[in-house]
């Protein structure tokens, strides 16, 4: 036999997303597709009020439609009507609202949910939503996050008596040490940033079917969700049905940053009454309740402030932050802010940092995780008040950085936050970037256009971001009050035939991940990356899990998916070497085959030893039958992806419109496994990051109407209004996990938002302006520039 | 974003349009491309009762020539009125404008006359056909009849087409030689709609503005036309600044309204900026 030569590695290359066939001609499955004979369809009555009381519901003319079988309010629905929990409670006394599934007497936001009626179709169901009589009294409704903090404000929650859930305070080195730092400072800026309030907008609304007609005697729920495991666990706490009679399926999700990481009042209601009523339940939303109902992200005032040196040495950083929890919490709305707490300080050395953060209640839709969750926003502080610093000493924007980064030579660093960063090399991505940039031509071209008193003036915006990926060693969790783990999951099995199965617990929803974790375990066990079919989002079929979200999927479930690889390959080289008759030591493993070291004619293959597993006529006495094996990994710590991102806009003075001329980012992932799918995720990344320095902005008034509640008003930007992005990287493997990976889902969306800001400000600096709201729309950049008393 | 229930007919002549809007009572509504309609009956702001679909009547369709005018029939698509040669060479404003209208899709779908029928104050055709003093045909119960682009828009989503009747074709007189047109649209994004924009046709003869006709779109709840703008320029020369100061009035006899893109006096702002803007272009300055 001729030798087999060895696969080219699988890991590295930028090889085509095995699910984008399905996915992009749209034969696959979505929840909203399925169809069950004797569904019904369920639909939502939802408060179009900020604040009231629920004088009177009356269900009972909905039965009267064509179609309609049941209507239900919080009494009708009585012991089902269960409560959202929220499983972060981040200090001891933080206050938690009840969150009844159907809102009980009292409406809190606008989508609040009042009523349900289950029909024969969507169609009869929204119907006959027109039947059900609602008396409201309106009661005053609060909307601003420091005006629910005032004493006499209305209440959220009457019930608590005061508007905050919770104050965290975080002081590494002590009470009093920011106040010393600043006390020895030449300089300290301060600044009050406001983080808006966005709406994750993904592009498949949620759905949710829930069946009473399992395979065996369970309930099945398939929904477009990021967290079939997690939500099982939740389910089962919140309508009592067994976790072992339930199963959930997340099948092709699409689309999901953060929005689909909850445990929604819907879900649990057709979860709830498909069992109640032995019949299938479907609901599906509409666009209008998903931009009122589907968790809400950031939402922030941010006061910080920075103590330096003249000559630019940071001393120390202070935070203070007010977040906008919404009118309830939902499962991890109040440790968002807290995420963040630890990344304030970004790729920094400062000797003291001081950090509280205020929740707070205000009539609003709940917020909760949105692409970055708390770690954009922190970037945002940092990265934007270093360019006033900058300012301040009359200092270039990357001088200052580079005065204070945290040198490639330092690492591991522990940051004044507390947190080890493990590896990186901020200098060799900022020279790269620089480089492909072209900075200084910029900077020339910008010092011209100032002298000649161009109305379009040009910006330069710098963000050199770092970020925390793979959440977390679950003791790290256990010690944030966090009621879960962090581990990963993985079973990989070779089937009789030689193809294999790999089972993972990471749920994704546009990820890529069935390519790139075939590539992981194609490169150790030999096979080829077609023959891997990754099986995952059910909780029948893959187990156990943590699911998808904070960029934990590669950095956790990567692991568990190269441990079980290995040992999968370490079981099948004691089957091959019994059968090659010679001591499992003697073996070599390359390609997928097993040769004799020294007598490379006797070789197996893992398929041939697949095949013997499962016949087992000949295994070793103590070898168990079948090719399989499984690995849980709990992650040693984050790991730390950064980057420098470089953004030039062009700013028409007259109209105060902005323009981006061109943004370079390189980022520094680690080890990339699928460089394809690392370009996509940052793409998508900077245009949703862009969306919130220039476009997105949830808004609403006085009284809780959302007046964003449309994308006419809710602008998204589309491919025609982004620039083409230069995108490259550094590689500094992490050494937090033996794949050297970091993460890449939220780096693009963390680290734009400021360069594009910082642009701005640069572009307007003459003028005298030193900051711009987001989104910089053209009219809040022309007001900006008035008030300034800059151009004309 | 589920409609209530409606019935639905497909006509196939004018005549019966209007007879099954008149046999269909208060609630019947003509559909042609329902690219606004749609949305209004998803979101349950509008539940006719019928819809009349007249996006197939032959009549409604094209574009012809009358010498001095072209005339386009109502149910002709954005993208078609854009592609039309006759358009291109007499009307090259309304070509200009139409592309600036939604995305591709919207614009395969979306037809002339609904665009105007529909009466949307952020609609870019109205000030188009305004200054370019079109006129629409109409027909009704009663015959037909012909309306100025003046005496057309009436109000926020209303225009002079009545309930039980139909808009058939809109006449354009040609501009001829000299004439230099821009439309000039302010938008956030690519397929938004426009804060403010301006529709601008100017003649040039000899470095003077002869002639200037100036539609605002958004400025209003009806379209209007720059008319101190339009006299001011007339007889100026073609540079940039007496446009400039000719501008400045660009906002005269508007009645701007406060919404989350503009507020009134950035939204007054931008007539006069954007005006300049356009009719610069439109001069060839
Ligand atoms: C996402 C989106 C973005 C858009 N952006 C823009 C934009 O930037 N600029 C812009 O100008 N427009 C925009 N539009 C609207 C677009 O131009 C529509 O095509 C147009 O407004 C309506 O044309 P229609 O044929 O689709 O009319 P329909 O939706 O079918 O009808 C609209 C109204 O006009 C009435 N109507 C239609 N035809 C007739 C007729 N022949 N006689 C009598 N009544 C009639 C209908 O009864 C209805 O009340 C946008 C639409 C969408 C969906």
């Amino acid at each position: 036999m001729t030798a087999v030569a060895d696969n080219p590695a699988a890991v590295g290359r930028p090889i085509r997303r095995k699910e984008d066939t399905r996915l992009l001609t749209g034969r696959t499955q979505w929840t909203d597709n399925i169809e069950i004979p004797g569904m019904f369809h369920m639909a939502i009555l939802r408060s179009p009020m900020g604040h009231a009381k629920i004088k009177s519901l009356d269900v009972s003319g909905a039965l009267k439609y064509p179609g309609v079988h049941h209507a239900y309010g919080a009494e009708e629905l009585g012991a089902l009507n269960g409560s959202i929990p929220c499983v972060w409670a981040v200090t001891d006394d933080m206050v938690a609202p009840d969150f009844p599934v159907l809102a009980k007497g009292e409406v809190r936001h606008v989508g609040d949910c009042v009523a349900v009626v289950l029909a024969d179709s969507a169609y009869e169901a929204a119907d006959a939503l027109e039947g059900i009589v609602v008396e409201y009294e309106p009661l005053p409704a609060v909307i601003n996050m420091e005006d629910a903090l005032k004493p006499g404000s209305p209440l959220v929650h009457s019930d608590k008596g005061t508007n905050k859930c919770y104050t965290y305070v975080m002081q590494p080195q002590g009470d009093g040490a920011y106040a010393a730092s600043a006390a020895q400072a030449d300089v300290v800026v301060k600044r009050r940033f406001i983080n808006q309030r966005l709406i994750p907008s993904f592009m498949e609304p949620r759905a949710a079917l829930a069946s009473p007609m399992g395979i065996s005697d369970e309930l099945t729920l398939w929904t477009s969700t990021q967290i079939p495991h997690v939500l099982r666990v939740l389910l089962t706490l919140v309508t009592g049905i067994p976790e072992n009679k339930l199963r959930v399926i997340a099948p092709d999700v699409g689309g999901g940053f953060g929005g689909k990481l909850q445990c929604y009042r819907e879900e649990v209601l057709v979860t709830a009454l498909a069992n109640k009523l032995g019949r299938p339940v479907k609901w599906t939303e509409t666009r209008s309740e998903d931009m009122v109902a589907t968790h809400h992200g950031r939402d922030q005032i941010q006061d910080i402030e920075i103590a330096a040196t003249k000559d630019g040495k940071l001393l120390g950083l202070k935070v203070e932050l007010i977040a906008n929890m919404g009118a309830y919490l939902q499962i991890i709305t109040p440790g968002i802010p807290l995420l963040g707490m630890f990344m304030y300080p970004g790729i920094y050395k400062i000797d003291s940092y001081d950090f509280t953060c205020h929740g707070v209640f205000t009539n609003t839709t709940p917020t909760d995780a949105y692409r970055g969750a708390g770690r954009p926003e922190s970037t945002y502080a940092i990265e934007r008040i270093m360019d006033e610093l900058a300012d301040e000493l009359g200092m270039d924007p990357m001088e200052l950085r580079k005065k204070n980064w945290i040198k490639h030579e330092q690492f591991p660093f522990t940051t004044v936050a507390g947190l080890t960063y493990d590896s990186g090399n901020y200098e060799a991505a900022t020279d790269k970037a620089m480089g492909l940039f072209g900075y200084e031509a910029l900077r020339k071209e910008q010092e011209e256009r100032r002298k000649s008193g161009n109305p379009v003036q040009l910006g330069i915006g710098i963000s050199t971001f770092t970020e925390m990926c793979g959440l977390a060693p679950s003791r790290t969790l256990g010690a944030l009050k966090y009621v879960a783990g962090g581990w990963e999951h993985c079973t990989i099995r070779v089937l009789p035939t030689g193809k294999v199965e790999l089972v993972t617990g990471t749920s994704p929803h546009g990820q890529g991940h069935e390519t790139a974790w075939s590539q992981i375990a194609s490169d150790i066990i030999g096979v080829p990356v077609e023959d891997i079919e990754v099986i995952h989002g059910d909780t029948r079929t893959s187990p156990y899990g943590m699911d998808t979200y904070g960029s934990r999927s590669l950095a956790v479930g990567g692991q568990a998916i190269m441990r079980a690889s290995e040992k999968l390959v370490e079981r099948a080289r004691v089957i091959a070497a019994h059968q090659l008759e010679v001591s499992a030591s003697d073996l070599e493993y390359s390609g997928g085959v097993f040769r004799v070291k020294g007598d490379p004619s006797k070789e197996q293959s893992i398929q041939g030893v697949a095949f013997e597993a499962f016949t087992a006529h000949n295994l070793p006495d103590d070898v168990e039958p079948t090719l399989q094996a499984e690995s849980t990994v709990d992650p040693q710590d984050f790991s730390y992806p950064h980057g420098t991102h470089l953004c030039a806009i062009e700013v028409d003075t007259q109209t105060g419109k902005s323009k981006i001329r061109s943004y370079v980012c390189v980022d520094d992932i680690g080890v990339q496994i699928n460089p394809m799918i690392v370009e996509g995720q940052v793409h998508g990344g900077l245009a949703q990051g862009i969306a919130q320095a220039m476009y997105e902005g949830a808004v609403y008034d006085s009284d809780g109407q959302l007046l964003t509640a449309s994308f006419v008003d809710y602008l998204i930007p589309s491919a025609a209004d982004l620039p083409s992005f230069t995108t490259d990287s550094t590689i500094t493997p992490s050494t937090s996990n033996p794949l050297g990976v970091k993460g890449v889902g939220e780096a693009g969306a963390i680290a734009s938002t400021p360069a594009v800001i910082n642009a701005i400000v640069d572009a307007l600096r003459p003028l005298g302006v030193n900051d711009v709201p987001m989104p910089a729309s053209p009219m809040a950049v022309w007001r900006t520039i008035q008030a300034a008393g800059g151009a004309k | 974003m589920i409609p209530s229930t409606f019935d639905y007919v497909r006509v196939n002549s004018v005549d019966a349009a209007v007879a099954a809007l008149r046999a269909g009572g208060e609630d019947a509504k003509v559909i042609t491309g329902g690219q606004s309609l749609l949305p209004l009956l998803r979101m349950r702001l509008a539940a006719p009762s019928i819809l009349v679909d007249c996006s197939d009547i032959d009549e409604m369709q094209g574009v012809t020539d009358n010498g001095d005018s072209v005339t386009i029939g109502a149910a002709t698509t954005h993208w078609a009125v854009m592609h039309n040669d006759l358009v291109k060479a007499h009307v090259p404003l309304l070509a200009k404008a139409t592309a600036t209208v939604a995305d591709p899709q919207i614009r395969h779908r979306g037809t002339f006359g609904g665009a105007l029928a529909h009466g949307d104050s952020a609609g870019d055709l109205p000030s188009v056909v305004l200054a370019l003093d079109a006129s629409m045909v109409i027909a009704g119960p009663d015959g037909r009849r012909t309306v100025s682009a003046k005496d057309f828009f009436v109000d926020y989503f209303t225009t002079a087409v009545g309930a039980d009747e139909v808009l058939v074709s809109i006449t354009i007189p040609k501009l001829g030689a000299g004439w230099g047109t821009h439309y000039e649209k302010f938008n956030r994004t690519a397929q938004g709609w426009a804060i403010v924009g301006v529709a601008a046709a100017v003649k040039v003869e000899g470095g003077k503005i002869v002639d200037a006709r100036i539609g605002l779109t958004n400025c209003a709840p009806v379209p209007v036309r720059a008319s101190s703008v339009e006299a001011a320029l007339t007889g100026t020369s073609a540079s940039a600044a007496e446009i400039d100061a000719a501008c400045a009035s660009a906002a005269a006899g508007t009645h701007a309204t406060t919404d989350l893109g503009a507020d009134k006096e950035y939204r007054e702002h931008l007539m006069r900026v954007l005006t300049s803007r356009a009719v610069a272009v439109a001069a060839g300055v």
